[in-house]
């Protein structure tokens, strides 16, 4: 799942010219298609809080005989506000493995087996690397899906290569967890 | 696809090279057109359980049986028969001959087979063609990208129509978008084949094609854990 911020991702979709919560919504699925989709609810919010904070604006109100539809567009200081953050470096933080890794020193400290708990955890992995796969390798798949698959792959890749070097280590670890 | 009775079976395979034992009783199964990753460290084993898997090195211990028949009691004439009609080998460098062109290549194991030079152009032209090698026939290997070349050597092992293909490392001295090219061409077109493949590799994503993986930890098969 990617997590990011939900204001600048609506503002990155506003850059491309006025747009009401719905269709943002439906934008963002598209575009990012391993995300979360996201709720109307939670898009409604951000806009308003994007207009509260003078980062965007209402652009129209529409009617058209159905229920009013209400069109937003970015202010300059939320191009201003966009432009920062796509220059923004992420924190280069480790993602998932904390919680791997505590659960093989919880292994260790019950007289559990660390090794079998990688082993499943490798499975785990490995099945949900298949499916990425799967996915960004089927016929038809777009650059958005693509993308994101890989970003996943590396990422659980990145946890394989962690957790193998940590097996072949478990004798040490282990020793250290008990003396300590 | 898969059925109960596997298409390639080794039992407890022991090889040593000198003083080190590569093999420790290493055990799979392989059935009929299954992608099967063998995955694990340098050193582990996996170069020689292909090897054994493939007729190429005999066990000192343990056997392999390949529908049927076991290799340890065939003869050597029958062992290269079977490599040149059931099984393709593919390794990390391809392995390609320098001199013919990427057209040859492919040509050349219907050939030995007894084809004429013409049908085996043909059906050569239409494997580079599956593998996305187009306008390079003319190219010889050095003058080709890793990655055409790889694709080159894929097409090779499968002109045949073999029924497993022996992959070692076959991307291991591409890039990833290299990699991933060779990996789709070869996952999609053993799936439309109905083509066993037992993959070799070090690399999680590539193993990532494959339906399932087996880890080789210092010479034997790791046990299998189902995730929770």
């Amino acid at each position: 799942m990617i997590a990011m911020s939900t204001r600048h991702i609506l503002l990155g979709l506003l850059a491309s010219g006025p747009s009401h919560g719905y269709d943002l919504k439906r934008r963002h699925d598209e575009r990012f298609p391993q995300a979360r989709p996201l709720a109307y609810g939670q898009v409604y919010t951000t806009l308003q809080r994007l207009v509260r904070d003078g980062l965007a604006e209402i652009d129209a109100t529409e009617s058209d005989g159905g229920p009013e539809r209400t069109t937003y567009r970015a202010t300059a200081d939320g191009e201003r506000e966009l432009t920062e953050w796509a220059r923004e470096i992420a924190p280069p933080a480790p993602f998932v493995t904390n919680e791997i890794f505590a659960k093989v020193v919880v292994a260790i400290l019950s007289g559990g087996d660390p090794d079998a708990y990688l082993r499943a955890q490798r499975a785990a992995h490995m099945g949900r690397m298949r499916e990425l796969t799967q996915v960004k390798t089927a016929k038809g798949a777009d650059l958005a899906t693509v993308l994101s698959a890989d970003y996943a792959l590396n990422h659980l890749d990145a946890d394989l290569r962690w957790m193998t070097t940590t097996a072949a280590r478990l004798t040490t670890l282990t020793a250290e967890v008990d003396t300590a | 696809m898969s059925t109960t009775v596997p298409l390639l079976a080794a039992r407890d395979l022991v090889k040593a090279h000198g003083p080190t034992e590569a093999l420790r009783g290493a055990s799979l199964e392989l059935r009929a057109g299954e992608i099967l990753a063998v995955t694990g460290a340098s050193g582990s084993g996996k170069s020689t359980l292909l090897h054994c898997l493939a007729g190429i090195v005999r066990p000192d211990a343990g056997s392999v049986s390949y529908a049927g028949e076991q290799l340890h009691t065939l003869s050597e004439k029958r062992l290269s028969e079977l490599r040149r009609t059931d099984f393709g080998v593919v390794f990390q460098f391809g392995q390609l001959i320098p001199e013919l062109t990427a057209l040859d290549n492919v040509a050349l194991p219907l050939m030995l087979a007894g084809a004429a030079r013409k049908d085996a152009q043909v059906r050569g032209q239409e494997w580079l063609e599956r593998f996305g090698v187009l306008g390079q026939e003319a190219l010889r290997p050095g003058e080709m990208s890793g990655g055409q070349a790889q694709r080159t050597a894929l097409a090779r092992a499968l002109v045949t129509d073999p029924k497993v293909v022996f992959a070692d490392e076959p991307t291991g001295a591409l890039d990833s978008l290299a990699s991933e090219q060779v990996m789709t061409a070869l996952t999609h077109t053993a799936g439309e084949q109905g083509t066993a493949v037992l993959l070799i590799t070090h690399d999680a994503q590539v193993a990532a094609y494959a339906d399932r993986e087996l880890r080789l930890n210092d010479g034997v098969v790791a046990p299998q854990e189902v995730a929770a």
